[in-house]
C-alpha cells in the first residue's frame, strides 16, 4: 500500500480567490504575516497504486489540463518539514464529501484505491514565525472545530483504522443516588436534565426495580430537551406585569404559554372562517405548518435556529441549518417539495476592532462569511432557490449570533397525513451514521461560554448537500408512488427522537447494529443519538419495501431497515441479541415534569417630553448627510453582495425577485413565485424583524415585526386576507424571570397581532439560552442577545401578473403616502445615527395597520398602482431614497406645513427642524409609499376614503435622478443625486 | 407533426432538470427525463431521442471541478451512443453544469480534437454569482441559435471563466464566423470599452458564454435559457423601459432546436 500526495494549484496567470481571501482575512486582523504565495487543493490517496496510477489519477480527474498545475510526491515520513507551508485537514470523522466523491471516481476508474483525504496546503513566501502560528492557522487558515492545521508537513498517518466496537452494556446506578448525585450524572453525561426531571426519571426506575442503561437515559434526555420538547414555552407560567410606578397591575397564570397565545389565536380564528373558508390545512402538528395554495396543492413553510452551531463553525453551523430546515420540510406530511429557502443572521458589530473580540469569539465579518457561504452552499446544490432574508448588526450577538433557515414546500393536497402502522418497517435512507453531532440538542439547551468550540466538539458538522439531493428526488417518487406511511426527519436527537416521535402511540423495536454507519467503532448508544445530517426515517409497508429498495438503489442512495413499528406501547431498542433499552412510551413523552416558571416585565415609561431628537441634534449634518448615513445603517444598507451569491431564479418560478428596478440592484419588500406554471397564482414571501423595538418592549416589537411582514407581502400584491405567519421566538436565558417575561409580552402580542391581521400562525420555533460567557481583557463577559422575533410570511398572490416592485417606473406619476405618521423615533435607524435615547418605540394601530394592508391591496389588484414600497427603518427618507435609485429616476417631494406636522407629531414646541426630521425619519409602522398615474389619484382618495385611512399627496416622479425635498413654502431642504445615494447605500456590505 | 423527443439526462446533483423539460415541452418537444445511472445499464436507450439535453446544477456536489465527474461517467459510459446521436444529425445542448460537462468530456469545442484545449474555471470574482447577463449572438451554422441576435438571460455559477489553454485556440473560436458563439456584451444603448465586469460575470476570456461545435449541433453555455421562458422571468417585466428587450427570449434557444429537428 502505498500513500501518494497530489498537490493541485491554479496556474498561475489565473486569479487565485483563496489566496486572495487568506491575504484580506490577515489584513482585518492586523496581522503582520508573510505574504502568502500559492494555494493548493491537496488530495491524499492511498490503495495499492504505482507513480503511473497516482499520475493517471491526477491528470483524469484532480487537476484540470487547462486551468490547473498540479504536483505528486508519495508521502514519507522521512520528509524535510518546509517551514514555509501549513496543510490543513478535518479533524478525523468530519464529514470529507470530496474524499467520498473522489473515491468512487478513482475506483470508477478502475484504480485501487482505499482511502481519501482532501485537504488544503497554503505556502508563505517565508516561513511563518511560531509566535504568529496558531494565529494563523486558526483565524486565518482553518477553524479549529473542525479541522487541524500542520505546519511544515502532513503527519505520517494520516489515515486511522477506526478500532473496532467491543460491545458492553453500560447501566447507571441511579436508584440510590441523592440528589447531589443525580445532578452530577446529568452534568458529566451532558443530559441538561434538572433536579425535578432526574428524579422523575429516578421514581420512574425503583418502580421498574432496575438500573437504567445509558442508551435510556440519553433518550430520556434527548426527548425532554428544551430543543426537542420546547417545555419552557408549552409549560405552564406564572406572569406579572409591572407598571412604570414598579407597582404590579396585572398578573396572569397560563397553564401552558404557547397553547394561550400563539395557537390559541389560529384556533380562533380558524372558528370565525368556519369550516368553508378555512384556509388552514395542518397547524403546529408536523414538521411544518400547511396551508392551501389552490385546490389541488398545498405549501408548507418552517424557519428554524441553528444559533449555537453557527457560532462556534459558521460555514458547518449554517449549512447544516439550511439541510436541517431542508428536510423539515421533506419530512413534512408525507413529503414536501422544497421550492424556496429564507436566511436571517443576527451578528454582533462588524466593524468591531479585532483586539475587541472575547476568547474563543469568532469575529462578526468572519461569522457572517461563514454563514452566508454555508447557506450558499448548501441551498445552491440543493436546487432550491434562497430568495428573502435579513441581516441585522448589534453589539450583544456578538458571542452568539443568529441563524434563521427558513424552507418553503408544495405538497399535493390530501398527502398532508401521515401514521406509521403496526408491522411497518423502520427504514432509515440518505446518509451514514457517525459520531458528529452527538449531543447538538442539549449542547444547544444550554448557555454558550468560551471553550464551547472544544466542549461541543461533535456537535459541530459539516453538511453533504448531495446526499440529500438524491435523498429527496427518490423521497417524492416513493411519495408518488405511495411506498410508506408516514416519514419524518432525522435532526436534533437523531434517531432517538426521529422513531421516538414516530412510536408515539404505538410501539417499536429498533435494531441498531443495522444501521450504516461512517466508520467502526460507535457504540449503540452513539447511534441512536447521533445526529450526522441527511437522515431520514420512514415506515414503510413490508410489501413496499423491494421497490422502495430498489427505487433508492436506481439513484445511489442507501435504505436500510433498522427495526419494527409494533402496537406495544413499548420502545425497544436491540443490539444484535442483546436488549440494551426498553421505555414505557407514556413515560418518554408525558413523563417529563412539567415545571411551573415565574415570568415578570416592567413596562418602560413613555417617553413623554422627549418623542423628537433635540434641537441641533444633527447641526453637524445636513439632511442630505443624514438620509446618506441612513442609507450606510447595517439593517438598510445593501445585501446584494449576499443575495447574488445565492441561486434565487432556480426551478424557473421567479416573478419578483429579491433585487427589482432598473438595473436590478433595488431592495424588493418581498419575492414572488410561481410555484405551479399552470396556475397563475402566486406565493409571497417576506418577514419583519427588529429586535432594536425588543430592547424596550417585546410587545411594540412583535407587533411591528408583523405589521412589517405584512406590509411586505401586501406590497408586492399578495392578499392580506391569505398570510400566514410562523414566530421564531430568540432569547436569552428564560430561568431568569425577566427574560420569560419579556417573551410572555411578545407571546401576546402575536395572539394580538395575528386576530387583529387575521393572520393565523402555522408554526414555529424558539431558541433560548442565547448568552455568551466569556473573557476580555481578563475581565468577566457576559452577553445576552436582546430579545429577537422573526416574523416570517407566506402570502398567496391570486394572479402574478398583477404584481408590482418598489422601484419608480414613469416621470409624472404622483407619489402617495398611506398612513398616519406618528412621531416614533425610539430605537430608529435615526435614533442610532445621533446616538440618542429617547423617543417611543412605535406601536401598531391594530385597526388601521390592518386596514391600511386592505387599502393598499386593493388599489394594487385595481392595477391602480405602477410602485409600491413599504416604509421601515429609516422612515419616510430612506424609502423614498430607495425608489428612486432603483428606478433611476427622481422624486420631488413637498412636505406638510409646520403646523400641521405638529398636529401629527403631538410635538408643540418642537423647531421647524425638529418636525422635518422627525417625521421623515419616523419608522411608524402600517405606512406604505405608493407611485400613481396622475389619473388614478380619484382611485386613492376612495379606496383611502373607503376604508378609513389617511393618506397625502407627497410629491411627483421625475426625469433627473435626484432626492428632493421641499418644505412647504417651497424651498429646497434636501437634494441629494441618485449617484451618491447609490454609493452609500451599497458602501457598507460592497465586499 | 412530426414528434421530437428530448432526453434530460440528470445525475446525482442536477437541479434544473425539471424546468429544462418544461422549457422544451413550451416548445413543442416530448421530453423523459432519464437518471444517468439507468441510461448508463442501456446506453442504446439514447438511440431513441433526436435531442440531447445535460441541465444545470451541481453535479456530484462540483466536487474536484464542476462537472468533472459527470463527464467522466459520460465519457466512460455514453460515448458512443454521444457520438452516435450527433452523427445521425442529433442535437446535443449543455446548460450552465450541463455546458461544463460537455467540455471536460471533450465534445466541445469539438468532439473529434478532445478535452484540454478549453475549460471552464473558478470565477475571477471568486463566488457563486447569480445575476443577468446581455449576449450577442454568432448564429454561425448552429441551429439552436438560427435568427437570434441578442439575447438577455440569467448567469447562476462558480465555475463560468471560459479558459484556453493557447491564445491561438481562442483566437480560432472567435474568428471562426461559422461556429455558433454567445458573447457576454454590454447592456443596449451603452457604449463601453471591452466588456467588464460585471458585464462579463466571471473575467471569460474572449467574454465567451457559450459555443457551439464546427457542425453547430453541439451547444453549451452558461447562462441559463429554461429561466427566461416565460414573460415574469424576466427582471423587468414590471417595468416598460425601452431598452429592456423581449420577454421570454430564452425560449428562442428550445424553440429553435424542436423546429430545426422536426423539418429534419
Amino acid at each position: 500500500m502505498t500513500t501518494w500526495v497530489i498537490e493541485v494549484s491554479l496556474q498561475p496567470r489565473l486569479h487565485d480567490a483563496e489566496r486572495a481571501r487568506v491575504r484580506e482575512t490577515a489584513a482585518e486582523l492586523h496581522l503582520a504575516m508573510p505574504e502568502p504565495v500559492r494555494f493548493c487543493r491537496l488530495y491524499v490517496i492511498a490503495g495499492n497504486l504505482s507513480e503511473r496510477d497516482a499520475r493517471r489519477a491526477a491528470e483524469e480527474l484532480l487537476a484540470d489540463p487547462v486551468a490547473d498545475v498540479y504536483k505528486l510526491r508519495p508521502l514519507d515520513r522521512h520528509t524535510e518539514p518546509d517551514p514555509t507551508c501549513a496543510y490543513v485537514l478535518y479533524h478525523p470523522g468530519v464529514m470529507d464529501p470530496v474524499a467520498l466523491t473522489c473515491l468512487d471516481a478513482l475506483q470508477e476508474m478502475g484504480l485501487a484505491v482505499e482511502a481519501v483525504r482532501t485537504g488544503r496546503a497554503y505556502r508563505f513566501e517565508q516561513p511563518v514565525a511560531d509566535r504568529l502560528r496558531r494565529t494563523v492557522a486558526y483565524r486565518v487558515l482553518a477553524n479549529d472545530a473542525i479541522e487541524q492545521v500542520h505546519w511544515g508537513r502532513l503527519p505520517a498517518e494520516v489515515f486511522q483504522e477506526a478500532a473496532p466496537y467491543e460491545f458492553r452494556l453500560v447501566t447507571v446506578p441511579l436508584r440510590d443516588a441523592d440528589e447531589q448525585q443525580l445532578l452530577r450524572v446529568s452534568r458529566d453525561g451532558m443530559l441538561a436534565l434538572d433536579l425535578d426531571e432526574m428524579k422523575a426519571i429516578q421514581a420512574y426506575y425503583r418502580q421498574l426495580g432496575r438500573e437504567p442503561t445509558d442508551i435510556e437515559l440519553e433518550t430520556l434526555a434527548q426527548t425532554w430537551s428544551e430543543h426537542c420538547s420546547h417545555k419552557t414555552l408549552k409549560g405552564p407560567v406564572d406572569y406579572v406585569e409591572y407598571g412604570p410606578d414598579g407597582r404590579p397591575h396585572r398578573t396572569r397564570r397560563f397553564d401552558t404559554l404557547l397553547g394561550e397565545t400563539v395557537f390559541r389565536a389560529t384556533q380562533e380564528l380558524r372558528r370565525r372562517w368556519g369550516q368553508q373558508h378555512d384556509w388552514c390545512v395542518k397547524v403546529f402538528a408536523d414538521n411544518a405548518g400547511i396551508v392551501r395554495f389552490d385546490g389541488d396543492w398545498n405549501l408548507c413553510f418552517k424557519v428554524e435556529t441553528h444559533n449555537h452551531p453557527s457560532a462556534i463553525e459558521p460555514y458547518g453551523g449554517a449549512s447544516t441549518g439550511v439541510g436541517g430546515v431542508i428536510r423539515d420540510i421533506l419530512g413534512c406530511g408525507l413529503g414536501a417539495k422544497p421550492i424556496a429557502n429564507t436566511d436571517v443572521f443576527c451578528v454582533g458589530d462588524l466593524t468591531l476592532a479585532p483586539e475587541r473580540l472575547p476568547a474563543g469569539v469568532l469575529h462578526p465579518r468572519r461569522v457572517l462569511k461563514g454563514v452566508v457561504a454555508g447557506v450558499r452552499d448548501y441551498g445552491n446544490r440543493m436546487g432550491i432557490p434562497t430568495v428573502n432574508g435579513a441581516i441585522l448588526s448589534e453589539p450583544e450577538y456578538l458571542g452568539n449570533p443568529l441563524v434563521y433557515c427558513g424552507c418553503l414546500g408544495l405538497i399535493p393536497a390530501g398527502k398532508e397525513h401521515k401514521a406509521p402502522q403496526a408491522g411497518d418497517l423502520i427504514v432509515t435512507v440518505g446518509g451514514r451514521t457517525g459520531r458528529d453531532g452527538i449531543h447538538g440538542a442539549t449542547f444547544s439547551s444550554v448557555e454558550l461560554h468560551s471553550e464551547s468550540a472544544e466542549f461541543s466538539g461533535g456537535a459541530v458538522q459539516i453538511g453533504n448537500p448531495i446526499t440529500e439531493k438524491k435523498m429527496l428526488d427518490v423521497l417524492l417518487a416513493a411519495r408518488d408512488r405511495g411506498l410508506f406511511h408516514a416519514i419524518t426527519d432525522c435532526g436534533a436527537g437523531g434517531f432517538s427522537s426521529a422513531v421516538g416521535e414516530m412510536a408515539e402511540g404505538l410501539g417499536a423495536e429498533v435494531w441498531l447494529e443495522r444501521a450504516p454507519l461512517k466508520y467502526a467503532g460507535l457504540s449503540y448508544t452513539e447511534i441512536w443519538i447521533s445526529e450526522s445530517q441527511e437522515r431520514m426515517v420512514l415506515a414503510v409497508p413490508e410489501e413496499s419495501w423491494p421497490e422502495l429498495e430498489r427505487l433508492c438503489r436506481a439513484e445511489g442512495v442507501e435504505a436500510t431497515v433498522i427495526g419494527r413499528f409494533l402496537a406495544s406501547g413499548k420502545l425497544v431498542l436491540k443490539y444484535g441479541d442483546q436488549v440494551v433499552g426498553e421505555l414505557d412510551l407514556e413515560f418518554l413523552h408525558k413523563g417529563c415534569p412539567r415545571k411551573l416558571r415565574r415570568a415578570e416585565f416592567r413596562l418602560p415609561a413613555g417617553a413623554a417630553d422627549r418623542r423628537l431628537p433635540p434641537p441641533g441634534a444633527t447641526s453637524a449634518r445636513s439632511l442630505s448627510e443624514v438620509l446618506l448615513e441612513l442609507l450606510a445603517d447595517w439593517s438598510i444598507c445593501s445585501k446584494e453582495w449576499v443575495i447574488r451569491q445565492y441561486d434565487h431564479e432556480v426551478q424557473g418560478g421567479s416573478v419578483v425577485k429579491p433585487l427589482v428596478g432598473r438595473v436590478q440592484d433595488g431592495p424588493s419588500d418581498a419575492a414572488v413565485l410561481r410555484p405551479v406554471p399552470e396556475s397563475p397564482a402566486g406565493v409571497a414571501l417576506a418577514c419583519g424583524i427588529n429586535p432594536r423595538y425588543g430592547r424596550v418592549d417585546p410587545y411594540r416589537m412583535t407587533l411591528c415585526a408583523i405589521d412589517e411582514a405584512v406590509r411586505n407581502c401586501v406590497a408586492v400584491g399578495a392578499d392580506p386576507e391569505r398570510i400566514a405567519l410562523l414566530d421564531n421566538f430568540c432569547w436569552g436565558n428564560t430561568n431568569r424571570p425577566e427574560q420569560l417575561g419579556s417573551l410572555v409580552r411578545a407571546a401576546l402580542a402575536c395572539y394580538d397581532g395575528a386576530l387583529a391581521y387575521g393572520t393565523p400562525f402555522i408554526s414555529g420555533k424558539d431558541s433560548l439560552n442565547n448568552e455568551f460567557r466569556g473573557e476580555l481583557d481578563g475581565q468577566p463577559v457576559q452577553l445576552v442577545i436582546p430579545p429577537t422575533i422573526l416574523i416570517s410570511a407566506v402570502g398567496i398572490v391570486p394572479d402574478v401578473a398583477r404584481c408590482v416592485t418598489m422601484d419608480l417606473k414613469e416621470p409624472g406619476n404622483l407619489l402617495v403616502l398611506i398612513g398616519r405618521t406618528r412621531a416614533e423615533l425610539g430605537q430608529s435607524a435615526l435614533a442610532r445615527l445621533l446616538g440618542w435615547d429617547g423617543g417611543d418605540v412605535p406601536t401598531v394601530d391594530l385597526t388601521e395597520g390592518p386596514a391600511a394592508a386592505r387599502v393598499v391591496s386593493r388599489l394594487i389588484g385595481s392595477g391602480a398602482v405602477r410602485a409600491c414600497h413599504d416604509i421601515s427603518e429609516g422612515g419616510i427618507l430612506v424609502a423614498l431614497a430607495e425608489m428612486a435609485l432603483a428606478g433611476r429616476l427622481g422624486v420631488t417631494v413637498r412636505l406638510p406645513g409646520d403646523e400641521e406636522l405638529v398636529r401629527e407629531l403631538e410635538a408643540d414646541n418642537a423647531t421647524a427642524e425638529q418636525l422635518r426630521l422627525g417625521w421623515l425619519c419616523s419608522e411608524t409602522p402600517s405606512r406604505y409609499l405608493l407611485e400613481v398615474p396622475e389619473r388614478s389619484l380619484a382611485t386613492v382618495e376612495e379606496a383611502a376614503a373607503a376604508g378609513g385611512i389617511s393618506y397625502r399627496l407627497l410629491g411627483q416622479v421625475t426625469d433627473r435622478p435626484r432626492v428632493v425635498v421641499e418644505d412647504a413654502a417651497g424651498k429646497i431642504v434636501l437634494d441629494v443625486g441618485i449617484e451618491r445615494i447609490k454609493a452609500a447605500w451599497q458602501a457598507p456590505l460592497d465586499w | 407533426m412530426a414528434t421530437v423527443r428530448a432526453l434530460v439526462l440528470r445525475a446525482p446533483g442536477t437541479n434544473c432538470d425539471v424546468e429544462t423539460a418544461y422549457a422544451l415541452e413550451q416548445a413543442g418537444a416530448d421530453v423523459e427525463r432519464r437518471h444517468v445511472f439507468a441510461l448508463r445499464e442501456q446506453p442504446e436507450q439514447l438511440d431513441r431521442f433526436q435531442l440531447l439535453v445535460i441541465p444545470g446544477g451541481f453535479s456530484y456536489g462540483d466536487d474536484i471541478a464542476a462537472g468533472k465527474v459527470f463527464a467522466l461517467e459520460l465519457s466512460r459510459y455514453l460515448k458512443d451512443a454521444v457520438l452516435r446521436l450527433h452523427a445521425r444529425g442529433g442535437l446535443i445542448l449543455g446548460i450552465c453544469n450541463g455546458f461544463q460537462v460537455l467540455v471536460k468530456a471533450g465534445l466541445l469545442p469539438d468532439p473529434d480534437t478532445g478535452a484540454g484545449r478549453v475549460t471552464l474555471s473558478f470565477n475571477d470574482s471568486g463566488r457563486f454569482e447569480d445575476r443577468w447577463v446581455w449576449l450577442q449572438v454568432r448564429a454561425g451554422n448552429s441551429p439552436f441559435l438560427a435568427g437570434l441576435d441578442r439575447l438577455h438571460l440569467p448567469v447562476a455559477h462558480a465555475e463560468g471563466r471560459f479558459t484556453v489553454r493557447t491564445a491561438e485556440d481562442l483566437t480560432q473560436i472567435l474568428q471562426d464566423g461559422s461556429r455558433g458563439l454567445l458573447r457576454y456584451s454590454a447592456p443596449p444603448g451603452v457604449s463601453a470599452d471591452g466588456v467588464p465586469y460585471p458585464w462579463n460575470p466571471n473575467g471569460s476570456e474572449g467574454d465567451v458564454a457559450g459555443l457551439a461545435d464546427r457542425t453547430g449541433r453541439i451547444l453549451g453555455l452558461m447562462p441559463h435559457p429554461e429561466r427566461h421562458v416565460l414573460d415574469h422571468h424576466h427582471p423587468r417585466w414590471t417595468r416598460s423601459d425601452p431598452d429592456r428587450g423581449p420577454l421570454g427570449s430564452g425560449r428562442r434557444i428550445f424553440e429553435n432546436a424542436v423546429r430545426w429537428l422536426r423539418a429534419g
